[in-house]
């Protein structure tokens, strides 16, 4: 992404996020068809080839595709099980979907050339939104007025209980903030330091250093990528926990 | 710094695809576009893991613990067979010794009791020879006492001859006779 231009580097981190339309035009209105409609379907395309295609013999004894399909499959559905209790399972597909869709929107914005949908805070925070909302309109639905039982710290002294109770109140509705911005924020930061030291790679004398840093932190981005879905997914199933396990911490 | 970023985006995205002025992610023209396709695109995997994946990974992993405890019944199951069928076989060797030993038995005894009446045979047969050579003997013996007292008697008149004594049949025999009694 670096130009050497008249006035020395020009490097363009920031370029690799820019919604654009596919077909030309400029405008782009909610149906556009964009980028990230590219890169959402190729997830979606992905996602089918493995757990479709990848299942289809049903075989007794799994072919490789489809043993990763139920390595996900068992993995996060032991996660929901572990985390959330016996009553979370049926939730299972909601996470499911979410770990999916941000697991391989983060390894697929790994491939050059590619586009992040999940570097993206518009992305992250209705993800996170679905997951805040959800779980307080559950926690609201099955323990009715009794969810608020949450914020009031009964182990705690009585007199401190009021200023833990506001504590409470505030980390929960930092909940979707930070839930959103860890992941997106992770994923543009190590996409935009991988595009500002390849800039450097016109420098022939810097380029060896810079393939064998480029590699490096293509390495720790690849670890970031599987790290950030498994996060939002057990912080999802965290707080799904608060809504169907009753309001005891 | 929140709103200069967003105004620089959002004159980047007016520019279109041109670069990035701060960042595209605070550019919130693109917003509805990011979400509607978002919310597609997880309804679209919800939908292929509710109808098609997680039924057919959950029925293919019920699938093989039935098949894999179901091996496990039938291991035991043949195992138990094996048991049954070495006790079969240690009994069938313990009867078949047994039989053995009474077959070895019975022969001996089978043995025994021809030898006894062999032996009894032997026994009577030696005891009948017995009796007709002790018979033959006295006979003999009878016989040469008969001959001793004749050939006394023809010995005694010769001698009494030599001697010139006119023998006396009837004296020579009787004096004969009470000697030999005698």
């Amino acid at each position: 992404m670096a130009e050497e231009g008249a006035s020395g580097f020009q490097i363009h981190p920031m370029d690799q996020f820019i919604v654009k339309p596919l077909f030309g035009g400029d405008h782009i209105a909610w149906y556009t068809v964009t980028n990230v409609t590219l890169w959402m379907g190729i997830a979606v395309v992905a996602i089918a080839a493995l757990l479709m295609l990848g299942t289809r013999r049903r075989a007794i004894v799994p072919s490789r595709s489809q043993s990763v399909a139920e390595l996900l499959y068992g993995f996060i559905h032991n996660m929901v099980e572990e985390v959330t209790g016996h009553d979370g399972v049926k939730y299972f597909p909601y996470v499911m979907t979410l770990f999916l869709f941000i697991l391989f929107s983060n390894l697929l914005g790994l491939l050059p050339m590619s586009f992040t949908t999940t570097s993206h805070v518009a992305v992250t925070v209705v993800l996170a939104m679905m997951v805040f909302l959800g779980v307080t309109i559950l926690g609201f639905v099955k323990n009715g007025i009794g969810f608020l039982g949450m914020f009031w710290v009964t182990s705690a002294p009585l007199a401190i209980r009021p200023i833990l109770a506001v504590i409470e109140v505030i980390s929960y509705f930092v909940r979707p903030v930070s839930h959103s911005i860890r992941l997106a924020g992770n994923l543009m930061a190590g996409h935009a330091v991988i595009k500002v030291i390849a800039g450097f790679a016109t420098l022939a004398v810097a380029s060896p250093v810079v393939i064998g840093a480029v590699t490096a932190i293509y390495a720790l981005e690849l670890l970031v990528a599987c790290v950030q879905a498994y996060v939002f997914t057990i912080l999802t199933c965290v707080y799904l926990r608060d809504a169907v396990g009753g309001a005891h911490h | 710094m929140a709103t200069e970023a967003h105004d620089a985006a959002a004159t980047a995205g007016a520019h279109g695809a041109g670069e990035a002025v701060g960042m595209p992610q605070l550019d919130f023209s693109t917003w509805p576009n990011q979400i509607f396709w978002l919310l597609v695109t997880l309804t679209a995997i919800y939908l292929i893991l509710t109808r098609v994946a997680i039924p057919r990974i959950g029925a293919v992993l019920a699938e093989r613990r039935g098949t894999i405890t179901n091996d496990l019944a039938a291991a035991e199951d043949l195992k138990q067979k094996a048991l049954e069928a070495e006790a079969a076989y240690n009994e069938a060797l313990a009867t078949a010794r047994a039989e053995a030993g009474k077959i070895v038995a019975k022969a001996r005894a089978d043995i025994q009791a021809e030898l006894d009446v062999a032996t009894a045979k032997a026994d009577a047969e030696i005891d009948a020879k017995t009796a007709v050579s002790e018979q033959r003997i006295a006979e003999i013996r009878a016989g040469a006492l008969e001959s001793v007292t004749e050939v006394a008697k023809d010995t005694t008149k010769e001698l009494v001859a030599a001697l010139g004594g006119k023998a006396d049949a009837k004296t020579v025999n009787a004096a004969v006779s009470a000697r030999m009694k005698g």
